[in-house]
Parts: C-alpha cells; structure tokens; sequence
C-alpha cells in the first residue's frame, strides 16, 4: 500500500493543473478549481489597486493638512478604496476563490451544480471590473462607497453612473455565485454526506449564498435607480425632484448590512475547518455553528436601520433596529465562544493557518464588541461619522474577514498548487500583519472616540500622534502582505511537493491528491463519518493512505449502483 | 403541481390569452394615470396602479416564467424572495409611519 503511496504522486499524474496548458484551456474552462484561480488572479490584482489608494490615503493624514492633494482628490481616493475592496475584493475573496475551489471537493462532487455558469459569473465579474476601471481612468468617483444621494444623484462632478453600472453587473456575478453553490450543496453531495456531516465551510457557504441571492438584486436596483435619477433627473432620492434621499439609505443598507456578512460568514467557515484542523477536535456545538450561520444571514437583514440613526430614521425604528442589532451580535457570539471552548484541551499546533485564526478570534471580537457599542442609540449620535466605525468595519473586516482568507490560502495553499509554502516565513508574516494591524487601526478607535471624523483630508493637530502611529502601522501591515505574494509564488517554482494531506486533516478534500486531479476524486466517495472525525483519521493515518481508499471501495460495495467509476487499481 | 412538472407543455392559447390581459392591465395603467382618480379619494390613483401591476407581475410568473408548473422548491424560492421584499417594506415603511404623530419622550 506504501508503494501505491508514491505511484499516486508519481510525475505522470494527471492534475487540473497539467491537463492542459494553453490559454484557451484556461479562460474557457468549465473546471471549478480553475474558476477559483481566474477570481483568485482578478481580486488579487484589485487588492493590490485597492492597498495602492489605502496607501495614499495614510500618506496623506501623516500631516494635518492637506499637502499631498486637494480635497477632491482625497474623496475620490478614499471612495475608490472602498468602492474596490468591498465590491472588487473582500466580497468575492473566499467564496469565489476558496469557496469555487473546494466546495464541490467537500462535497464529493465533480464540479458545481452549473458549470457554465459558474465561469459566466467570472465573465460578468470581469465585465463589471473592467468598466470599474474606467471610471477609475476617469478620475474615479468622490460620493464614498455609500454613494448616498442627493450628493451622487446630482452634485457630484465624478463618474457615479458608469461606476453604478459597473456595480450593477458585478452584483449578478455574485447573485450566480450564490445560486450555484446554493444548489450544489442541495443536489451534489456524496452518497452518505448528509446535512449535518457537512463541513461548517459548506453550512456558511449555504448561509452567504442566501444572502447574495435575496440581497444583492436590491443594490442592484437601487445603483441602477441612481444612475437613472443622474441622468434623466427622474424623481427617487433628490429632494429638489420630489425624491427621499432616506428612501436611499433604506435601500442601500438593505442589502449592505447583510452584505457585511457575505464577507464575514465565509471567513467563519474557513476558521471552523482552520481551528477543528488544527486542534484536532470536533468543533464544539456543531449544531450551533452550523445554526448560527442561517441565523446570521436571516436576522442580519433586519438590523440595516443602525446605519441611519442619526438620518430623519424616526427614532421609533431606530429602537427596533438597535434591539434586533443586538440580537444578531448572538449568533457572532455563539460561533466565537464555540471555537473557544474547541481549542481548550485540543492538541493545537500553531502553524501559520492555526495563527490567523487565532488573530480572527481576538480581532473579530474587538470589531464585534465594538459595532455593539455602534448599535446603542445614544452612543451613536457621538460615534457616528467618526474614525471609531472605520476602526470598528476594519476590525471585521481586515481582522475578520481577512485573516479568514488569508489564514484559509495558507490551510489549503498546497492543495491548490501541489507545493508547500516555507512555514517560517507565514509564521513571521501572519504575526506581522497582527501587529501592524492593530498599530494601524487601534489608534483610530481612540482618535474616533474623540471626535475625528471620517472622510476629512486634514484635521486639527491634535490628532496628529495617532494619526501617525496609524500611517506606520499600515506601513508594517503592507510588509506583512507583501511577504507572502512573494513567498507564494516563489513555492509554485521552488516551493516542496505538497503531501495529498499535509495537515493530517479531515476532510473529502485532503483525501484527493495535491493538486486534484479534474473531476477532483478518481473514484466516488463515500461518507460514513460526521465531520471532524478525528479518532477516524488517527487510524487511517496509522493504517497508511491505502487504507482511504479501501474504505472507500468497501463503501462502494454496498452500494453496488455507484460501482462503475473504479479507475484507480487497489 | 409537484407532481406534473418537468415536461408540462403549456397550451399556445395560455400564453395568447395572458398575454392579452397583460397589454389590457397595460391600457388601464395609461387610463388611470390621466384620470383625476384622487377627485374620489386621495390615495385612489396609486392603489388602482399598483393593484393592476401586482396582478401583471403575477401573471408575467405564473405564466411566462412557469412557475405554475414548476416544482415545490421552486415555488418556495420564490415565495421566500417575495417575502423578503415584504419585510423590506415592511421595516421601510415602518420608519415613515412612525417618524410624526407620535410622542418623543425628549422633546421640548
Ligand atoms: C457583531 C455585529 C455587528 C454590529 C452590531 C455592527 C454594528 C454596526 C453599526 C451600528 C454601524 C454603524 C455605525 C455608524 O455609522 O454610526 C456599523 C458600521 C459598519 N459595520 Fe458593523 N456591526 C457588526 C458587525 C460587522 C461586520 C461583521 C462587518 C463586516 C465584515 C461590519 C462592517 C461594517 C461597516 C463596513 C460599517 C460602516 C459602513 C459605513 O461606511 O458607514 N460590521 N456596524
Ligand atoms: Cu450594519
């Protein structure tokens, strides 16, 4: 069984990495593990667009006044650093690279539910990037990414209606996304993997996908009306025209509050395989994990109104939303407190997946906490508008989703390529990126408290210090970014052959070779086991990878229907 | 309807005949929106409008888009999608309803 070991990672294999080489193979190719990597190639590039204006914006609040550029110009940077990293990046991050990567593989499947489709969606992604690019050739928009009228239907002098557009057909990328993973998970999971032996990726997966299927349309509409008020001064949200410019808020917040969660949901799923991995332990409370997310994506839809506390909102339904804002803070809480008590007296190794998950702990609770504080009526009338909701949305998202991502490229880093990434050199950036993570945005929270606003280019000198801290914060964090851009593609030339299951982990995914073949498994397989098994796995692993399979094709005995696909000798 | 629903085929006539009620909603639509209806009660002319391109809307799924025909799941995703566009405008609303005529424990 050794011997057929190594056979198995003998050259000749066929992976979906060499099965063929031309571009064509590539920019048409219905292969899910592929459409990961064109999205992972897409948001990495606007990540790096997006650090490029976060850059200029530090460099610019060094100083309290504006000497770098005008203030025009700072809005439309500050605009268009938003406006890339929500809709361009942190949105299609882990669903659209890890999720279209490993969700079929997690379920047994040999691709999604809608191949074409699924490579539709990069299509329309592009489309929607490439007129986002324009805008920005343009000079860009200077609304901020909430693009709150009267100021965008009207007064703005910047490309609001292409950039619109723009978001218009990016959001049905997602909507197509969603769908496809929503029926998937419903039609393609492996003979004997029922609901509750899933992997928690695949529940928060099934969680954000229902978001982006009932959220997304309504920005959607709502961009699209603004650029119809823009352009033929029809009456929705401009006052002046007869329009309600709260009307707007509603409308955009509806889906964007839910939408917070399109970015955070998947990062919860991959800190759940990351920490059940990495302690080998059963995540705590499976039911509840899993429950947590639909309860998420549920009641997030009910809370969008703690955005508008200060706007005319009457204050009756600013107790509404403020109430059920706590609420939802539950089902955060429920999964934070779950990983906690599954790392206590688990075997933790603290490999560089095991450190950013450890960081989205202590970060998302901090950002979490703190959105608390945001969703107090009161406290908001003095918070609101200030740098304390930028420290607050950076901590959930840099320090949660983020770390979520980064933390799961890492974890599944060498099923993806086949290589090994150098362990030392992720430790020493995971930390990095802590750290300069918190000098850049802790800061804010204390400058916010007292009295900074958001979206000025200069302020009083006061603020100084820890606007400066904050800018070499963010100077550490680009180091710790940038290291492992470059130790990752460094692996994919000189990085060591990755084992099929280098973290000993559970999981269909880390049964299949590294990388996968095409259609992911060579034989069907067959699940028998809950999630997170661990006992299960120590025996295997004692027993050698031969034994995988012959538990396997003994599964497949029994099943006699599904015996056909047996191309591997045994 | 579960039961019947991959290959239903619906009957051309179907189509003709949702298709006409369809462009006479459409006349009553243009009729309404230049006859004073708010003469007879204020809020008249919307209601008329919006009760006619709710029916539209529903006949345009029901028919053209199949879902009368289509399976049980279906129909519940698209119930679900209506009801979140109900607890949009329900919360929506909300907060237009209650902005004046109610107490504010703070004021003067
Ligand atoms: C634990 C639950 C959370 C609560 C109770 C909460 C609460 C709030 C509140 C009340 C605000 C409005 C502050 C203001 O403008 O005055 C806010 C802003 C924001 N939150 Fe959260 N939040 C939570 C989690 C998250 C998560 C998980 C994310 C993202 C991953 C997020 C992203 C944002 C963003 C982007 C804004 C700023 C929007 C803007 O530009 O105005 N929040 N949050
Ligand atoms: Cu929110």
């Amino acid at each position: 069984m050794a011997t057929e070991t190594l056979e198995m990672t003998a050259e000749k294999r066929v992976t979906y990495l060499n099965v063929s080489h031309t571009v064509k193979s590539w920019l048409l190719t219905l292969d899910h593990k592929r459409i990961g990597l064109l999205y992972l190639f897409a948001i990495s590039f606007f990540f790096l667009i997006g650090g490029i204006y976060a850059t200029l914006i530090r460099l610019e609040l060094v100083t309290p006044q504006g000497d770098l550029m005008t203030a025009d110009t700072y809005n439309r940077v500050f605009t268009m650093h938003g406006v890339v990293m929500i809709f361009f990046f942190l949105i299609p991050s882990i669903p659209a690279v890890l999720g279209n990567f490993l969700l079929p593989i997690m379920l047994g499947a040999k691709d999604v539910a809608f191949p074409r489709l699924n490579l539709l969606s990069w299509y329309v992604f592009m489309v929607g990037a490439g007129l986002f690019m324009l805008t920005m050739i343009n000079g860009g928009i200077d609304t901020g990414w909430t693009f709150y009228p009267p100021y965008s239907s009207i007064y703005s002098n910047s490309q609001v209606t292409l950039a619109g557009v723009a978001i218009f057909i990016t959001g049905f990328s997602s909507i197509l996304t969603g769908l496809n993973f929503m029926v998937t998970i419903h039609t393609m999971r492996a003979p004997g993997l029922t609901w509750f032996r899933l992997p928690l990726f695949v529940w928060a997966h099934y969680a954000t996908s229902l978001i982006q299927i009932l959220g997304t349309p309504v920005i959607a509409i709502t961009v699209l009306a603004l650029a119809l008020e823009r352009t033929f001064q029809i009456g929705i949200f401009d006052p002046k025209l007869g329009g309600d410019p709260v009307l707007f808020q509603h409308l955009f917040w509806f889906y964007s509050h839910p939408a917070v969660y399109i970015m955070i949901l998947p990062s919860m799923g991959v800190i759940s395989e990351i920490i059940a991995n990495m302690t080998r332990k059963r995540v705590f409370g499976y039911h509840f994990v899993a429950f947590s997310s639909l309860a998420i994506a549920v009641f997030g839809f009910l809370v969008w109104g703690h955005h508008m506390f200060t706007s005319s909102q009457s204050m009756y339904a600013g107790f509404i939303f403020s109430i059920i804002s706590y609420a939802v803070a539950i089902p955060s809480a429920i999964k934070t407190f779950n990983w906690t008590a599954t790392i206590y007296k688990g075997s933790v190794s603290y490999d560089t997946p095991m450190i950013y998950a450890l960081a989205f702990l202590g970060l998302f609770t901090i950002g979490g906490m703190t959105g608390l504080f945001l969703s107090a009526l009161g406290l908001d009338v003095h918070l609101h508008d200030t740098y304390f909701v930028v420290a607050h949305f950076h901590y959930v998202m840099v320090g949660g989703a983020l770390s979520g991502y980064l933390g799961g490229m890492h974890f599944w880093w060498p099923k993806i390529t086949g290589k090994l990434y150098p362990e030392v050199w992720g430790r020493i950036s995971a930390v990095i990126i802590f750290l300069g993570f918190n000098l850049t945005f802790f800061p804010q929270f204390v400058m916010g408290y007292l009295g900074m606003p958001r979206r000025y280019h200069a302020y009083v000198p006061e603020f100084q210090i820890l606007h400066v801290l904050s800018s070499a914060g963010a100077s550490i964090l680009a180091i710790g970014f940038i290291m492992p851009i470059i130790y990752f593609a460094w692996s994919i030339k000189y990085g060591q052959p990755a084992p099929n299951n280098p973290w000993t982990a559970v999981g269909l995914e880390w049964q299949t070779t590294s990388p996968p073949p095409p259609e992911n498994f060579n034989y069907t397989p067959v699940v028998e086991t809950e999630a997170y098994e661990f006992e299960h796995v120590e025996e295997i692993k004692n027993a050698g990878a031969g034994e995988v399979k012959r538990r396997h094709k003994e599964s497949r005995k029994k099943n006699a229907s599904r015996q056909s696909k047996n191309c591997q000798t045994s | 309807m579960a039961e019947h629903t991959e290959h239903h085929i619906v009957p051309i006539k179907v189509y003709i005949a949702v298709f006409l009620a369809l462009m006479v909603f459409t006349a009553i639509t243009v009729a309404v929106a230049s006859f004073p209806l708010e003469n007879i009660w204020g809020p008249l002319n919307i209601i008329v409008a919006l009760t006619v391109a709710v029916i539209k809307a529903t006949l345009v799924i029901l028919y053209f888009m199949h879902v009368r025909y289509s399976s049980r799941l279906t129909q519940v995703i698209i119930v679900a999608g209506i009801f979140w566009l109900l607890v949009l405008l329900l919360f929506t609303l909300a907060d237009y309803a209650s902005r004046s005529g109610w107490p504010t424990p703070l004021a003067q």
